[in-house]
């Protein structure tokens, strides 16, 4: 299974239908929905937080967080 | 009489909302707060048309109307509550035209509510550069409202905006997206419960514990046993409402929006491989804080000295001028040197708020959050706390205020608890005078000079007590609560000036007033205590001469003793010598006692009230630190302000709580007086201790 955080730089992926409690509606505000491609720019110094551009916006995550969400990559 | 139109300017965080506010505006706006709270109110008015006049209200950023802080609460409660005066005739979305697709997600939302909304679509002038393609008729088609798309950089569509705010009324008030789909029945329900309300309105309502006006209140009476739905099944209807707001969104978009992605690898990604280095991103952040503080220590030291001169002239210009009697002397010697205790402020904080403003402003604040995140969280904080605790060097206040965006509840008391260490402008001053008193001229290898290298020690000291106590705090305080961050990465932009000076001079203005006000009463009241006193205070003049009659002293000598017996006598010297037991073992006198119990309201006025407290009854023009200089130890008969006094005074401001300002806003953001309280008692006690300490060590 991966997640958001074992994502590579250069890959691309789908971000699959996640459960309500695990991920907070402020980053679904932000465009991170199901369906919604997402990427990784950079990972900071230290490998977290994580860098990404998920549907066309940039923002930034904890790994932890990160780890919650599941993707398929088509990349 | 002109006719007035209520516009709100509401929009997501980084779309230049603020300079939209500022092109429409030009200085015609004021800054205050919402009552009862401390989120900042921007309004101002712009011309419109012949005989009208638009009342621009600059609300906060939002990603949308479910608020989830103070900040976002009061978009909602404004744009909820029709009986506000400053309910918005027209509102006015501000987005950007990189990120429309997450902008129009709160567009949708506010259209729904039923007021007539125009999109501005800001940065218009990247269109070109970015490859990217909107067909504005066909989306305001979809939209069914006017789009408007504007520069603040390079100032164009002002004219179309400001038209189009005039013409409101022609506006189409139609939903965007029915939201009641996401859960028929329960819509249902609530329709035929309140058949007058607007349902999408109801269903904000529930969602959030909004405070409505009194009419609204009735009206809405029942509403909260639609609150029995489970918390977490509201939740979920609010996620599905989002995901079905993004598929309106993402359908309106496709036939309107295309954006030539070959294009994007650009300055955004050039500049992120360097500022977010592993090595090159740290060494860039310290070099800018270095800057930051050369131009605090260095730079602003020129304009203070000429500041603390001209007070110390026009003090004596009035001294000379007016009639003598006791209110020349409460002008000369309370307020005009309270003032001056102000003014010489201004510098600093100008600078600090300038560096702050541009660096918020070019987008590079959220790299050195996500920078520091990884090594904030060790210590219990989060990479947000940086901010805070950057403008914790300016004022403690707004840095507290600068927590809101801290999502996780037991990171952002620590860094409201640990902010008041670090060294806020308001410190300076104590540090300035006591550190050109007791630390020697002169250079370390020619280049670093020993008193300013003190002050960047009482800097670091600073930074590092905050620090260590967030790593005990993190230990002692069991609180639970989750753990989620995100932090959105702006594009970056040049800085435009006008924002810049704006903002600084809007800061500067607000401190100064802030702090003027106690300040100015204080001097007042102290000027009064050690003007007048019980008992053998009236009789001083007899009192001396008879004491110094075999002394042959010169007349000039006697007066000098005379102001002194007096100033001990008087209401303030009894105070004083009370508390003295008390400061005695720190190396204090009581005139430093009095000086840091009346700072207790800010610690700025430690240097007005010895100023004052000098003031009172002498002759000469003289600055500040030349009267502290030839103060004199009563017992030792040494210079009062000696080596281990100034350090022991230096680590007891480092530490200690001194403002009451401080202490009103956390209470206001933690919503209780224990956390102030907790934190007035421990910094003091550290305080206390580390300064007796050191002054046993060191005499």
């Amino acid at each position: 299974m991966r997640t958001i955080a074992t994502l590579k730089k250069g890959e691309r992926a789908i971000i699959k239908e996640f459960s309500v409690d695990v991920v907070p509606l402020k980053l679904l505000e932000m465009g991170c929905l199901p369906g919604n491609e997402v990427a990784l720019v950079q990972t900071a110094p230290f490998q977290d937080p994580l860098y990404l551009n998920i549907n066309g916006s940039y923002l930034a995550i904890r790994k932890e967080t990160a780890a919650q969400i599941e993707i398929e990559i088509i990349l | 009489m002109a006719r007035q139109i209520n516009v709100a300017l509401i929009g997501n965080p980084n779309t230049g909302k603020t300079s939209v506010f500022n092109r429409l505006t030009g200085l015609n706006q004021k800054v205050g707060n919402y009552p009862g709270i401390t989120v900042e109110k921007k309004q101002g008015v712009c011309k419109l048309d012949r005989g009208l006049k638009g009342h621009i209200l600059d609300l906060p950023g939002t990603y949308s109307l479910n608020a989830s802080s103070l900040d976002e609460n009061v978009v909602i409660e404004l744009l909820l509550n029709k009986n506000d005066k400053d309910f918005p005739d027209v509102a006015v979305v501000v987005s950007e035209v990189e990120n429309l697709k997450r902008n129009l997600l709160l567009f949708t939302q506010i259209k729904d509510l039923g007021i007539p909304t125009i999109l501005a679509v800001n940065m218009a002038d990247r269109m070109k550069r970015k490859a990217i393609s909107l067909d504005v008729e066909a989306l305001e088609a979809k939209l069914e409202t006017k789009i408007v798309l504007v520069s603040s950089r390079k100032n164009t569509g002002f004219d179309a905006l400001k038209n189009a705010i005039t013409n409101y009324g022609h506006l189409s008030t139609k939903p965007c997206v029915n939201a009641s789909v996401i859960a028929p029945e329960y819509f249902d329900r609530l329709r035929k419960a309140f058949p007058k309300q607007e349902l999408y309105k109801l269903w904000l309502v529930i969602t959030q514990d909004v405070n409505f006006g009194k009419l609204d209140r009735n009206e809405l009476k029942g509403v909260a046993s639609f609150q029995t739905e489970s918390k977490s099944n509201l939740k979920r209807l609010q996620q599905k409402e989002t995901i079905l707001r993004y598929q309106f969104i993402n359908g309106v978009l496709k036939e309107t929006l295309t954006i030539d992605t070959e294009n994007a690898k650009d300055l955004r990604s050039r500049l992120d491989r360097v500022l977010t280095h592993k090595v090159w991103g740290y060494l860039i952040f310290f070099g800018i804080l270095m800057l930051i503080f050369q131009a605090i220590f260095d730079w602003s030291s020129y304009p203070m000295d000429f500041i603390d001169s001209s007070f110390a002239s026009l003090s004596e210009w009035t001294k000379n001028t007016m009639p003598p009697g006791d209110f020349t002397n409460l002008i000369a010697e309370g307020i005009i040197p309270g003032l001056g205790g102000i003014v010489i402020f201004i510098p600093q904080i100008a600078f600090l708020f300038l560096f702050i403003s541009i660096l918020e402003e070019s987008g590079y604040m959220s790299r050195v959050v996500f920078l520091m995140d990884r090594i904030m969280r060790r210590f219990g904080l989060s990479g947000k706390s940086v901010v805070p605790l950057i403008s914790g060097t300016a004022c403690a206040i707004p840095a507290i205020m600068a927590t809101r965006n801290i999502e996780n509840w037991k990171e952002r008391l620590i860094t409201i608890l640990v902010t008041p260490f670090t060294t806020c402008s308001a410190r300076l001053p104590v540090y300035l005078i006591i550190i050109a008193l007791v630390i020697p001229e002169g250079r370390v290898l020619g280049i670093f000079s020993y008193q300013g290298l003190t002050l960047m020690l009482l800097y670091l000291l600073g930074f590092g007590t905050a620090i260590l106590s967030a790593y005990l705090l993190d230990r002692i305080l069991k609180i639970k609560s989750k753990t989620f961050f995100v932090v959105e990465m702006p594009n970056y932009k040049l800085p435009m000036p006008k924002n810049v000076i704006i903002t600084v001079i809007e800061k500067t203005k607000s401190f100064v007033l802030g702090a003027g006000k106690i300040i100015l009463a204080i001097s007042i009241i102290l000027w009064v205590l050690a003007s007048y006193g019980p008992g053998t205070f009236n009789e001083a003049e007899t009192i001396v001469r008879q004491e110094s009659a075999s002394l042959n002293l010169s007349e000039e000598e006697i007066d000098t003793r005379i102001a002194s017996y007096k100033l001990e006598h008087s209401y303030i010297g009894i105070t004083g010598k009370f508390i003295e037991p008390a400061v005695q073992p720190l190396g204090y006198d009581w005139k430093i006692g009095i000086a840091i119990v009346s700072s207790f309201a800010a610690r700025e006025v430690f240097v007005g009230t010895l100023a004052t407290i000098y003031s009172v009854g002498s002759e000469e023009e003289e600055t500040i630190k030349n009267r502290m200089a030839a103060e004199v130890n009563p017992i030792l008969g040494t210079p009062l302000f000696n080596f281990a006094s100034g350090v022991s005074l230096l680590l007891f401001y480092a530490f200690a709580m001194q403002c009451m300002s401080t202490l009103a806003i956390v209470r206001r953001e933690t919503n209780s007086w224990k956390w102030p309280m907790w934190q007035l008692f421990a910094m003091t006690v550290i305080a206390y201790v580390v300064a007796l300490g050191a002054y046993q060590i060191l005499k």
